[in-house]
């Protein structure tokens, strides 16, 4: 954990004392200006507010998650700005990162809420169990409990992960532990989603970076995630689109399609409906993102994703067992129809017996 | 509802609701129209019925000069857009699929880029045959509120369709639910509405070829 002179130096200090350039640190300001689709005149104005500020309090709490989000942040890559950014934040409880455990670090955390209160930025990654609180506890905290008094003198909250986003793999069919999202419990404060299993580190710092800038959440979209990195889907963004547009589908994983880099919507790729920035920010220092190493997308930063009908059925085929369905409707359908053609024909039978045939006694009256 | 649960449940729920309503309610009318038995006939047979009524279901199928003559407009596009129908529901990739995930069975697509020039054209004949309907006087007097409505759930997914592929308009999860949703109305009204004739117009046309054949005359 940060010490208290490390607390006093501005961000600009830290990444001058890590050896970072001036030219790069510039260089940096510029593609998260590009990134975040802002005006490259906003790119000084990115640069002094980073440079001046003071590194934010953070508190970040891991409920009912796998940890990947975690991993995948720190263990992003080389040392890249993007770190150095999130390593500069006074990250004051995350209690799988800090050193302190036990009470010492529960003691921590309630510090960093009072010296910071109505100040500090509140980190989620994980779901919360709303059935029984013992499904998840934190010093004999639980889950909910730990949550709202965190939220309350939070400045905002940046859920993070597909759990704490929409309540991810806990909040799966049946959802045995009554899983909910961060954003299904609180809703006084500005929460920014930044869904993924798990989400791009970049989306992490540019968050940060835009919060450090202007003070206030970047533009949001209609599931509370960055538009600046939510904005485009996969599908639009993505390299094999081509092939998708002229109806060339790899059929199988090791077929001539899938060598030739043929479009996976077949193989269940989710691209169509998902909305991340793999495919432009991709993955493991820009190496390439999933459809680029042949495997459809998920559509992991996409809620329900894991009850979405099966990773490898198509967009296309729908989720219920339909042929089931089908020849169940059938059988009934025809035993009904075979009742009310005996009964037509009852109702035509005694319609003819109870005909009167017109007798010329009849005509004369 | 969010846009990726709407898509959810046309995908689940609302798909198997229109499947059942679709498959109960084509099977229900057409043992209605087959239980309705008719009267026998005392009279000697002069033909065969079974080979009169297949040649009809083709002689029908094929527009005579003269009525070609007089309503050329409403054949060409009739046919047009029903032979674009068959093309995009059934030779799209994606369609296929989808066929093969319910029944198993499957077949080679066409290029996709054909069907959607396909599918362009098919929306053009629709048009074409509504704008017609209000532009003839005849047409426009027997026009019913069931025949637009007939036309607006077979030009939807049409539409919902061309706009999903190309992506215009609305977010990839809202353009394919729509279009999925567009289709399961088609599906829950097509029993009910003169749409049924997608299962019963060759039957009807056996059976009038039938009558003709029983009876030793022309169909």
């Amino acid at each position: 954990m940060a010490s208290q002179s490390d607390k006093e130096k501005t961000l600009g200090d830290v990444l001058r004392s890590h050896g970072v350039s001036r030219r790069s640190f510039m260089k940096y300001c510029a593609t998260t200006a590009s990134m975040m689709a802002l005006s490259p005149a906003m790119i000084p104005m990115i640069a002094e507010a980073l440079e001046k500020a003071k590194k934010p309090s953070v508190i970040w709490l891991s409920f009912q998650e796998c940890t990947g989000c975690t991993e995948s942040l720190t263990r992003a890559g080389a040392s890249t700005i993007e770190n150095l950014i999130f390593d500069s934040i006074s990250l004051d409880y995350h209690h799988t990162l800090q050193a302190a455990a036990g009470h010492g670090a529960e003691a921590a955390r309630e510090e960093a809420m009072r010296e910071h209160h109505g100040k500090y930025l509140l980190v989620v990654d994980g779901s919360i169990p709303m059935d029984n609180p013992g499904y998840s506890t934190i010093a004999g905290i639980s889950n909910y409990d730990m949550l709202m008094e965190a939220a309350a003198g939070a400045a905002a909250i940046i859920a993070v992960g597909t759990c704490a986003t929409y309540g991810g793999l806990p909040k799966a069919n049946p959802n045995p532990t009554g899983a909910v999202s961060v954003g299904d419990l609180i809703k006084d404060k500005p929460i920014i989603n930044v869904p993924g299993c798990p989400p791009i580190p970049v989306v992490i710092t540019g968050v940060l970076t835009h919060f450090l800038t202007f003070g206030n959440l970047p533009e949001l979209d209609d599931l509370g995630r960055p538009m600046a990195f939510y904005g485009q889907s996969i599908h639009d963004r993505c390299y094999r689109r081509p092939f998708y547009d002229k109806g060339l589908f790899a059929e199988t994983f090791d077929d001539e399609g899938a060598k030739k880099g043929w479009c996976l919507y077949k193989l269940g790729c989710k691209g169509p409906t998902t909305y991340n920035a793999c495919a432009t920010t991709k993955w493991n220092n820009g190496t390439s993102f999933p459809i680029e190493a042949g495997h459809p997308c998920l559509g992991c930063s996409e809620p329900e994703f894991w009850d979405g009908g099966g990773f490898y059925k198509a967009l296309s085929i729908p989720t219920a067992d339909i042929g089931e369905t089908a020849l169940y409707a059938a059988a009934g359908a025809a035993a009904v129809g075979v009742a009310l053609g005996a009964m037509n024909r009852s109702k035509k039978g005694s319609a003819a017996k109870a005909h009167e045939k017109v007798t010329l006694e009849d005509l004369e009256k | 509802m969010s846009e990726i649960a709407l898509l959810e449940w046309v995908r689940g729920p609302g798909f198997q609701i229109a499947t059942i309503i679709l498959v109960v309610g084509v099977i229900i009318r057409i043992f209605e129209i087959l239980m309705l038995g008719r009267k026998s006939n005392l009279a000697e047979a002069k033909g065969s019925e079974f080979a009169s009524g297949m040649r009809t279901i083709v002689t029908r199928s094929v527009p005579t000069a003269e009525s070609f003559k007089r309503s050329s407009l409403t054949i060409v596009a009739g046919y047009v857009f029903h032979f674009g129908l068959f093309v995009t529901i059934f030779l799209y990739a994606p369609h296929i699929l989808l066929i093969k995930g319910v029944t198993g069975l499957a077949w080679p697509a066409l290029p996709t880029p054909v069907v959607d020039i396909v599918a362009v054209v098919s929306i053009i004949a629709l048009l074409v045959v509504l704008v017609h309907r209000f532009n003839n006087k005849v047409l426009r007097y027997l026009t019913t509120s069931g025949d637009l409505f007939a036309w607006f759930v077979t030009i939807a997914p049409l539409v919902t369709g061309y706009i999903a592929f190309h992506r215009i308009g609305m977010s990839g999860p809202a353009l394919l639910a729509v279009h999925i949703l567009s289709v399961e109305l088609l599906m829950v009204v097509l029993p009910f509405t003169k749409l049924a004739h997608a299962f019963t117009i060759f039957m009807a046309r056996w059976y009038n070829g039938a009558i003709s054949g029983y009876r030793g005359v022309q169909s």
